[in-house]
């Protein structure tokens, strides 16, 4: 028996797999969505033969913003929950250099995503109900010279989630943010990420999920990051220009 | 470069590591050679770390397809035996042979190619793998079994990844009435007594005997054997019959970190030991039991490893062939006793016969021990190496950690071969492990 359907938006990321097999462990069918679906293949086959659920491969390009309406509208059935881990960091360094990339990285975390969201949210609205989460990032708490581009998209898409949760808490469709620190994967390999900091997808996963059981606004998924977050939100500007975190 | 162990925690090495997620990350992870592979991890010694990088599987984890009618599963090599019984439980399939942990990955479990309860009925692990994919030091994969490829096929299951990277394999699960096991167990006062019960148990489908380490004289080798049959839904109460593959939730418990000392001394060995026995005495009988409890006893305590504290533990694991088993295993345990060391958890089992190019199992009786990893326990371990050499034994290497190149190459002739099969398939430079280097592999 499905428990419902789960929009996957970004399949290929390992954030994104972790939460659909957490999601299909529980029971709910998946729709996955990324960039040449048929790529999608080995991660389909795996979630129906793990979970024994109904799981289906979609094309969706988050840049491609005229496509999205189509997209929504050839999906089997309107998802009961979309979870967006789409997300693209780039190298700040060449972000500095080339604004083209820069856009890339702007438009790839923030404006597609917002485009997508907006667009089922609507939908959602339509039908009566629906759950939205979207994975942002504490980069986007506060703009650091590391990695400011990607940061500023992220604050973006986190205060949009926000908007959006205002407007649609009267409507009975909830809006999760979530604000994951440092996760270990592809994004991240190569990088020295301290261990005690850094989660795994799978923690990710169970926090996405335990958290939109309860109901929750934003969550973090290893505590630690909300006082680390608060933190540096709280020293000043003066200071906090001339550091280098 | 981050410090990485086996299962035993002991020893440990600095250590590179690739994370591959597609076939093409992996070729590029070995082209560079002196790789191995890398499961879950659960080898006890140094089989797992790589000389120079070693390559963590769990990203090729997939599972590629399943047939309900025939059991025959598809899989790659890092998908964990925990989630096939999770899987395919449900639909009445169970491995057609599991070792004591649920926390191995397929890939793993071909590369020890590990025996279970059952080993004197079925065999090991290897009989039911139907075909396997090997990648080579080039990256080129290779389709094997028993006919195409089959050198390949044969020496790399119990080849401890030295002979390629097992990508996928084609296995064949067993169909099971419950998720429910049957149990008799039974005391039995002393080692004659306990080989008497085995050689009566033929029959049974699984059969293992946990044995008192610590005692000596007229009850050197008090044991409890426990049988096991797959049980009938007929056979369980209402509830349990209601639902035949289901079992009850299980509250873990968690080690939750290394002590900095070892809970386990040999007063704290002996008085487990002793209850351990009595208990089972008192216990003697018929039960049912689930089958995460029957098999996987250790997984309901995550990180139980950590018991033996920071400096970690090893293990011991012989087998003896039949001729020589009741010699060889009173003598074994003689020396473990005197030595006053007593291992934690000691395990006796028939195996029956064995079939392959460089398995572990042999037709006789293994017996697993461990020991915390210190020098006294260490020459402690030289000694029952030199007993199991004059009995005819051999070594299982995924618990192996610190045994010596002499004595494994005297064990065992078919080192000598497996290291020319290494060399013809072009694996010798390319696949080397902290293990290999030491046992000269």
């Amino acid at each position: 028996m499905s428990k419902g359907t789960l929009l996957l938006l970004g399949a290929k990321s390992d954030i994104g797999r972790a939460i659909a097999h957490r999601f299909a462990a529980a029971g709910y069918d998946i729709q996955l969505a990324a960039r040449d679906s048929d790529t999608l293949e080995a991660t389909k086959t795996d979630l129906a033969l793990r979970h024994n659920i109904a799981v289906s491969a979609h094309d969706f390009d988050v840049l491609q913003t005229d496509t999205h309406a189509g997209f929504v509208d050839a999906l089997p059935a309107l998802p009961d929950i979309v979870v967006c881990a789409i997300g693209l960091m780039g190298d700040q360094i060449a972000n500095e250099q080339d604004f083209e990339a820069a856009t890339r990285v702007m438009r790839s975390t923030y404006e597609g995503p917002a485009h997508i969201l907006g667009l089922l949210a609507n939908r959602f609205d339509a039908r009566g109900s629906g759950q939205i989460v979207g994975i942002s990032s504490v980069a986007g708490n506060r703009g650091r010279a590391k990695n400011y581009v990607y940061g500023s998209a992220k604050a973006g898409f986190t205060a949009y989630l926000s908007g959006l949760r205002n407007r649609m808490a009267k409507r009975g469709i909830h809006v999760m943010t979530v604000l994951p620190g440092f996760v270990n994967t592809q994004m991240t390999a190569g990088m020295d990420l301290p261990e005690k900091l850094t989660a795994e997808p799978e923690e990710v996963a169970t926090a996405v999920f335990n958290g939109l059981r309860k109901g929750r606004n934003i969550i973090y998924v290893r505590s630690i990051w909300f006082v680390i977050m608060t933190i540096i939100g709280s020293i000043p500007e003066r200071i906090f220009k001339k550091m280098n975190i | 470069m981050t410090d990485l162990s086996g299962w035993g925690g002991f020893p440990s090495h600095p250590a590179t590591l690739a994370n591959p997620v597609t076939q093409a990350d992996l070729a590029r992870a070995i082209a560079d050679g002196a790789v191995i592979a890398r499961g879950n991890g659960r080898a006890y010694g140094d089989s797992a770390i790589g000389l120079r990088q070693t390559v963590l599987m769990h990203g090729l984890n997939h599972m590629i397809s399943f047939d309900r009618q025939s059991g025959f599963l598809v899989a790659e090599a890092g998908v964990l035996l925990r989630d096939v019984i999770t899987a395919f439980l449900p639909h009445g399939w169970f491995p057609p042979v599991t070792p004591g942990t649920k926390f191995v990955t397929l890939g793993g479990m071909i590369a020890a190619d590990v025996h279970g309860k059952n080993h004197h009925k079925d065999g090991s692990f290897r009989n039911f793998v139907d075909w396997l994919d090997v990648m080579d030091a080039n990256g080129v994969v290779h389709h094997c079994n028993r006919t195409e490829n089959a050198q390949l096929f044969e020496w790399t299951i119990g080849g401890m990844g030295l002979t390629g990277v097992i990508l996928r394999a084609g296995i064949r699960l067993r169909p099971v009435p419950s998720a429910w096991i049957r149990q008799t167990s039974q005391a039995l006062p002393n080692l004659d007594a306990v080989i008497t019960a085995f050689e009566g148990a033929d029959a049974a489908t699984y059969s293992v005997a946990w044995i008192d380490c610590v005692s000596r004289g007229a009850s050197l080798g008090r044991s409890i054997l426990m049988l096991g049959e797959h049980a009938t839904p007929d056979a369980l109460s209402d509830d349990a019959a209601r639902y035949p593959f289901e079992i009850p939730d299980k509250t873990k418990r968690t080690v939750p970190f290394a002590m900095p000392f070892s809970l386990l001394n040999s007063l704290s060995v002996r008085a487990f030991n002793g209850l351990y026995y009595w208990n089972g005495r008192r216990k003697a009988g018929v039960s049912f039991v689930d089958y995460d409890t029957y098999f996987y006893p250790l997984d309901a305590i995550l990180g139980w490893n950590k018991i033996y504290g920071r400096r970690g533990f090893m293990q011991f694991q012989c087998v003896l062939p039949l001729e020589t088993a009741r010699d060889g295993l009173r003598a074994l345990l003689k020396a473990t006793s005197l030595a006053g060391a007593g291992s934690f958890l000691a395990v006796l089992k028939r195996f029956g016969p064995q079939d392959s190019a460089f398995s572990f199992p042999m037709l006789g009786y293994t017996l697993a021990l461990d020991f915390p990893a210190t020098p006294r326990m260490i020459a402690l371990m030289r000694k029952l190496d030199q007993i199991t050499l004059e009995h005819g034994g051999r070594f299982y290497l995924a618990k192996d950690s610190r045994m010596d190149p002499d004595t494994l190459h005297a064990s065992d002739p078919r080192v000598a071969e497996f290291k020319q099969m290494r060399q013809a398939f072009g694996a010798t430079d390319a696949f080397q492990s902290k293990q290999s280097e030491r046992l000269f592999l």
